[in-house]
């Protein structure tokens, strides 16, 4: 509001410039110090996440003992999380493979592109999308996927698979 | 730069004539004798904005059905950084209102300013002031608790004895029978859908008439030179918004911003008491009773709205100075001193709430679900004072004794007992004193240190010591042997959870006293408490949840 100009005030000798120079400095002051106190909770309300109460973090996803080293594998698994103010249950699923040294890798289900679900095909990784395909250790070997499949961090424990996080791969 | 701003405001004025509508607004010529006592109508519009604001924020985290709207605003409260404060500006701001619109009011009551031709501008403010009633009377169910629910009881109640209106009413807010979601849903949509538009419109309106006959002058204020409102008028009303908002957003900090639990249909030992503002009218309430309780529920409060609206018509005199105005500040002092005494005697009339429903259910309250051997184990903890060198939450700074979170995975059952007995004995070299408690008090404290998790730490410190002591009371009588709380215990007694919700205190604690007499097959022998142990014993039960967890 210190833009204003509006005209000299008529008839008014006892108010002078100097006043009339402090009123805008106390406007222009308390405004902004309202707008701050009200701006920076609400900021911080809105872009903050919330305070995060625990949960388990590695999630059982069944026996991985017979899996076919070569062969993929739906496996799917409950996640409970919270959701705001509520505790969750979802399905949710990931597709495993077992590398002949033994080792387990579990892709997230969704394309990197857009996010469909595909499936196994001819032993390769088959968008129906748009057709982006990816290899049995997630890389993309065509279509427009921009990054190979995420995968899920695991371990292994007594012949079951652990799920974890869904990390992305570079 | 100064000159850059100028061009453009004036490219913007050009072409939508925002600037020079400001300026027209704000250049208003006003009288000579206007100054601080003409500040409220701002503090109020300003306090409606930060309602409107507040509102919008916390309707971001709230779910508007009965059960979630609970769970959201405990989210809102416990979990939402800054939700407290946020919630708190928009509870406290609420009564803020209240007190100045009345204050508004009052003053152009005082000062005779609804007068020819600004009866329009009284009887818009007249509507703007229940408008800004019934926002606190559907606000306050909207969180869901006790509170909310009973207190809707009570007014719903109300609205159906209007004579030939009732069921009318009763079938508008849903309310016929009982509270449930379809009354939420009305509450809900006329407290953020239906009154913010009506509010908003009829604001622009009062302040539109105030432009349009002015500012209310004082007697003989015609000869003298104008004043303008920018920025004389505006400091002082800037000073007062911000007086007004340094109060409501320190209230916001630091007063408690109610939430109980969650609304109990069941809940007979509740007493619900309806928001400070609208405490004289139930007070006036209880001096009608049978036929006549319609008179003070509906034809006392229509009486004053009309003599409200009916008042620049009833007082058509001339402007006169504010001195002579006794007779209007004569019925100001009086309807102050009713006030004040219908809402003192309903505050005095106010049983106290029971422990049970007076336990903030915005703070923590995990320790609701302990097992009473765990939060037994937590008194005996706090005894000894185990705290003094042992930490239970993670990050603290360290002290001279390991920190217990997690105790579990690393020691056994059988360890923790033979530690707490001879320290040195399981931790060769320890310094620590052996505890002093007696075997069965060290099995409460093994129960406690076996369940510690990161999730639970904080109960140590959050449990109140009324339920801590009800706990230890509950574990030396071993009324677990034939109660379960929490899902842990016998099952030769009935379980103790939901108790609250089938006896009131004078039973249970008849029940202690002598149970043959108020349950004659019962096997429970008799237990004699002494104060105020019997008081912790029946508290802790009382506020036990309705279900054990997990069931």
């Amino acid at each position: 509001m210190s833009e204003q100009n509006p005209a000299p005030q008529q008839a008014n000798e006892d108010y002078s410039p100097s006043r009339r120079a402090f009123h805008l400095a106390v406007i222009n002051i308390f405004g902004a110090l309202i707008g701050l106190a009200l701006a920076v909770p609400t900021g911080i309300y809105l872009l903050t996440a919330p305070r995060k109460r625990g949960g388990t973090k590695w999630i059982d996803a069944g026996d991985v003992g017979q899996i076919n080293p070569g062969t993929p594998v739906e496996l799917s698994f409950q996640e409970s999380r919270l959701d705001g103010w509520r505790l969750v249950t979802e399905k949710k699923t990931a597709w495993v493979v077992k590398n002949t040294d033994s080792s387990i890798v579990a892709f997230g289900p969704q394309c990197t592109h857009l996010g469909c679900a595909y499936h196994v095909e001819n032993g390769q990784f088959v968008c129906p999308c748009h057709t982006s395909i990816f290899s049995l250790d997630g890389k993309v070997t065509a279509g427009p996927a921009p990054r190979p499949l995420d995968r899920y961090e695991t371990k292994i424990e007594n012949n079951r698979l652990q799920i974890g996080d869904l990390k992305q791969q570079a | 730069m100064g000159d850059k701003l100028k061009q453009l405001l004036d490219e913007i004025d050009h072409r939508t004539g925002i600037v020079s509508g400001l300026h027209h607004f704000l250049n208003e010529d006003i009288p000579a004798s206007s100054g601080w006592h003409q500040i409220f109508g701002s503090v109020a519009l300003f306090l409606f904005m930060v309602q409107f604001f507040t509102g919008m924020m916390l309707g971001f985290n709230y779910a508007p059905t009965p059960g979630d709207a609970y769970s959201s605003v405990r989210y809102i409260m416990t979990e939402v950084t800054g939700g407290r404060l946020i919630r708190g500006l928009h509870h406290w701001g609420a009564s803020m209102i209240i007190v100045i619109v009345v204050i508004h009011m009052l003053q152009v009551f005082i000062w005779g300013a609804y007068k020819k031709p600004r009866e329009a501008t009284w009887i818009v403010g007249v509507v703007l002031l229940l408008l800004t009633l019934a926002y606190g009377l559907t606000g306050y169910l909207l969180p869901w608790d006790n509170r909310a629910y009973w207190g809707t009881v009570v007014t719903t109640q109300i609205g159906a004895t209007v004579p030939m209106m009732g069921p009318y009413v009763s079938r508008i807010l849903a309310s016929a029978g009982a509270i449930g979601v379809q009354t939420f849903a009305r509450f809900y949509t006329m407290h953020v859908q239906l009154l913010p538009p009506l509010t908003m419109i009829l604001i622009f309106f009062h302040v539109f008439l105030v432009r349009r006959h002015g500012v209310a002058p004082a007697p003989g204020d015609e000869l003298k030179p104008k004043k303008k409102f920018f920025p004389e008028q505006v400091f002082k009303d800037t000073v007062a918004v911000f007086v007004a908002f340094a109060i409501l957003f320190t209230m916001a900090v630091m007063a408690k911003v109610p939430l109980e639990r969650m609304a109990d249909p069941t809940d007979t030992a509740y007493i619900p008491r309806p928001e400070w503002y609208f405490l004289f009218l139930f007070q006036t309430l209880k001096a009608f009773e049978g036929p006549l309780e319609v008179v003070g529920t509906v034809v006392l409060p229509t009486l004053a709205i009309v003599a409200l609206i009916l008042t620049p018509f009833i007082d058509r005199g001339k402007l006169v100075a504010v001195r002579q105005r006794t007779l209007a500040i004569g019925i100001v002092v009086l309807a102050g001193i009713g006030w004040g005494g219908l809402t003192g005697a309903a505050v005095k009339s106010t049983p106290p709430q029971t422990v049970a429903s007076s336990i903030d259910f915005a703070g923590p309250t995990q320790w609701m679900e302990s097992a009473p051997n765990e939060l037994a184990g937590i008194g005996y903890y706090r005894r000894e004072k185990c705290g003094a060198c042992h930490n239970i939450e993670a990050g603290t700074t360290a002290k001279s004794g390991p920190n217990l979170v997690n105790t579990a995975r690393r020691h056994d059952a059988d360890w923790l007992l033979t530690h707490l007995k001879n320290p040195a004995a399981a931790s060769p070299g320890s310094s620590m004193a052996p505890a002093n408690l007696t075997d069965a008090e060290m099995k409460d404290v093994q129960a406690f240190l076996l369940k510690l998790t990161p999730d639970n730490a904080e109960v140590v410190d959050t449990a109140p010591d009324f339920a801590v002591q009800g706990a230890i009371l509950y574990q030396k009588n071993s009324c677990g042997a034939c109660h379960a709380v929490n899902g842990v215990g016998g099952k030769i007694g009935p379980a103790l959870n939901g108790m609250s919700q089938r006896r009131n205190e004078a039973w249970v604690i008849e029940h202690f006293v002598n149970p043959k007499k108020v349950s004659p097959t019962t096997p429970m022998p008799p237990y004699n408490f002494k104060q105020p142990d019997m008081q912790n014993m029946v508290n802790y039960l009382f506020t036990l949840a309705a279900r054990a967890p997990g069931q």
